[in-house]
């Protein structure tokens, strides 16, 4: 007896030691962990920060050593050169207008493409979300020429005699949205389709019971449903659309949009020196002063999505496992 | 009999008919803006282009611009060949990058939330346009080289280590490409990591409890039950940082796809450039998918 109570002891002792070495192992992880994210987060919105911070500088204080960060001599003048470069209000307007449009068709189109697909046992089914998948894969290169050239040459296949040009107008990206078949539209169709499939039969089962059709059931029933889904289709589309520049620059060059504006900074600050020079003396654009101009352009750009992001952050982040997007 | 003979008949039949009206705008979408100029593609890839007032026509050429793209052409093969290599040797790097950041979102702590939306920040800001610009944009290169010199000093210090451990040469070099890339790295993970912290969170809670019961360590419960049940979106996280990058913007490949067309060259080598650059994805895809989903574990 006296054996085991002489035993029992040290064991205590042990113990407790290491319930507190397993708490300060903890808070060491802990503290690790905190950095790492720090640190990642530091190298993310790194480029963020050296534009906003150098979008308020001179020139002259981009070559001084002394400031790093913060300004000498603030100064908004490059925020109003590229406001006027860019066009801005306008772009804006127009980007916002087109990027609203075309997501609110895609998630139309792709919601209705990906009901059919998951609640309906037609022939062909299988080989149709095949194909959606497929159009994934397949980068736009591949389609670009050819898609230019049909629309440069529209003549809705043959039907109309002679041919109109689209090119430039927004209709091309608005066709292509309303079925379905725009930016990584496909990627839509399967989220959607994850989430109608998600649903129980009995939800649709009783609306027809109650004699409501297969149409009225889908938008009074069914889509009430898949909101959050809807929300972060359309934030996704939203965002894809602000940013793409591939479509926007072989079909609409000429608009004024915004990723067109922010691209042409550098021509048009270029052109508008050359015409100051002919009336002031020579000027010569330095690329640090580009650079400067473009940093500045590139926060006029994406703040609209900032603010956007702000707003809507608990969707974007935190919505994907509800998107039944894994599983 | 009639009205309801044909109610009855009519009751599947109205289904498939209502499923073909619901799938309707995207088949004709799918027909007009993606078959189509598919198959024009490939026609195009195949012959000579030439415009014409208030059209265009094709005069067959067989594999001439396929022979031109591959011999004739000064930095295809090349730009191809370093195009396929940057993207072998990132795609590991994003995945293993993304699962860990995944985990660690996954943690409690103070700012998770914050945490959150700046590793999504990417998504939203670098792509399109904004990247296009700021692969020629100076003052970024110099903020990057910045934040470059930073890492490079600790690849320094860590490249005697890897010696003396004689860790095989390409692994000290990989080590050290992995860090002078870890912003690009960083920045093409933001889908991954959203995917990656989707399939962390649907792993069931009784596993873990049963887990703990049976006295596993933290180190057993990730490789034995988070790892393996997380592991199919390995794939899905794959095949969608090879087509990310592969489609991106910034690809030099497909700006060479773009450009020539502008250059004297003009549609019908570009198009052929398109498809053998396709070609490429294609089969590289599907020797990776071999080779992934074998040893993935599926539940079900």
């Amino acid at each position: 007896m006296a054996d085991r109570d002489t035993s029992i002891r040290p064991i205590a002792r042990t113990v407790t030691q290491r319930l507190r070495l397993a708490r300060v192992w903890r808070w060491l992880i802990h503290v690790g962990m905190l950095a790492i994210v720090a640190g990642v987060s530091y190298i993310i919105l790194l480029p963020l920060l050296t534009k906003v911070s150098a979008s308020w500088m001179t020139e002259g204080d981009l070559y001084d050593a002394a400031v790093r960060w913060i300004p000498r001599s603030p100064t908004v003048e490059n925020y109003q050169t590229v406001w006027r470069l860019m066009n801005y209000p306008r772009a804006l307007v127009n980007s916002l207008g087109l990027a609203l449009c075309a997501s609110a068709l895609q998630v139309a189109a792709c919601t209705l493409t990906a009901y059919g697909l998951a609640r309906f046992n037609f022939r062909g089914k299988g080989l149709l979300f095949t194909l959606v998948i497929f159009t994934l894969m397949v980068p736009p290169q591949v389609l670009m020429t050819p898609l230019y050239l049909n629309f440069r040459y529209f003549n809705m296949l043959g039907i109309l005699r002679k041919p109109i040009n689209l090119v430039n107008t927004p209709y091309p990206l608005l066709f292509m949205s309303l079925t379905g078949t725009g930016l990584r539209n496909g990627l839509f169709i399967y989220i959607l389709r994850q989430f109608f499939r998600g649903l129980p039969t009995e939800l649709e089962e009783a609306a027809y019971v109650d004699g409501a059709g297969l149409f009225r059931t889908f938008y009074a029933i069914m889509l009430r449903q898949v909101t959050p889904a809807l929300v972060v289709t359309f934030l996704f589309a939203f965002v894809w659309q602000w940013n793409e520049s591939f479509y926007t620059s072989l079909l609409m060059p000429q608009l004024e949009l915004m990723p067109n504006a922010l691209l042409s900074i550098a021509a048009r600050y270029a052109e508008s020196q050359k015409l100051a020079s002919a009336t002031v003396g020579p000027a010569t654009v330095t690329p640090l002063m580009l650079s400067i101009l473009d940093g500045a352009g590139m926060v006029l750009y994406v703040v609209p999505l900032l603010v956007l992001f702000a707003l809507m952050q608990r969707h974007f982040v935190e919505s994907v496992e509800r998107t039944g997007l894994v599983g | 009999m009639r009205p309801t003979n044909r109610l009855r008949l009519s009751l599947q039949q109205k289904r498939d008919i209502g499923g073909y009206v619901f799938v309707l705008p995207f088949t004709i979408g799918f027909v007009l803006f993606f078959l189509y100029p598919f198959i024009q593609s490939i026609m195009f890839s195949l012959s000579e282009v030439k415009l014409v007032q208030g059209g265009f026509e094709l005069v067959y050429k067989g594999l001439d611009n396929y022979s031109y793209v591959f011999l004739k052409h000064g930095t295809f093969v090349r730009d191809l060949v370093e195009t396929v290599l940057a993207t072998l040797k990132s795609v590991p790097l994003i995945l293993v990058f993304s699962f860990f950041a995944a985990c660690l979102l996954n943690q409690k702590f103070r700012g998770r939330g914050v945490a959150r939306a700046i590793f999504f920040l990417p998504v939203i800001m670098s792509a399109g346009a904004v990247l296009q610009l700021e692969q020629v944009n100076y003052m970024m290169e110099l903020a990057m080289a910045q934040a470059a010199g930073g890492t490079a000093g600790v690849g320094e210090i860590l490249v005697p280590f890897m010696q003396s451990l004689r860790l095989p040469k390409f692994f000290i070099d990989y080590i050290l490409y992995a860090i002078a890339e870890v912003a690009g790295v960083i920045r093409a993970s933001g889908i991954q990591i959203l995917i990656f912290l989707a399939g962390l969170q649907s792993v069931p809670a009784s596993l873990y409890e049963a887990a703990d019961v049976e006295g596993a360590t933290g180190w057993e419960r990730f490789w034995m039950i988070t790892f393996p049940l997380v592991s199919p979106l390995i794939l899905t996280n794959m095949v969608y940082t090879v087509i990310d990058s592969f489609t991106g913007s910034t690809n030099t490949v497909l700006t060479l796809v773009r450009t020539t067309i502008l250059t004297g060259a003009g549609f019908g080598a570009s198009a052929a450039m398109a498809w053998v650059y396709f070609a490429t994805i294609g089969a590289m895809l599907a020797v990776m998918m071999a080779i992934v989903s074998k040893r993935v574990f599926y539940q079900r």
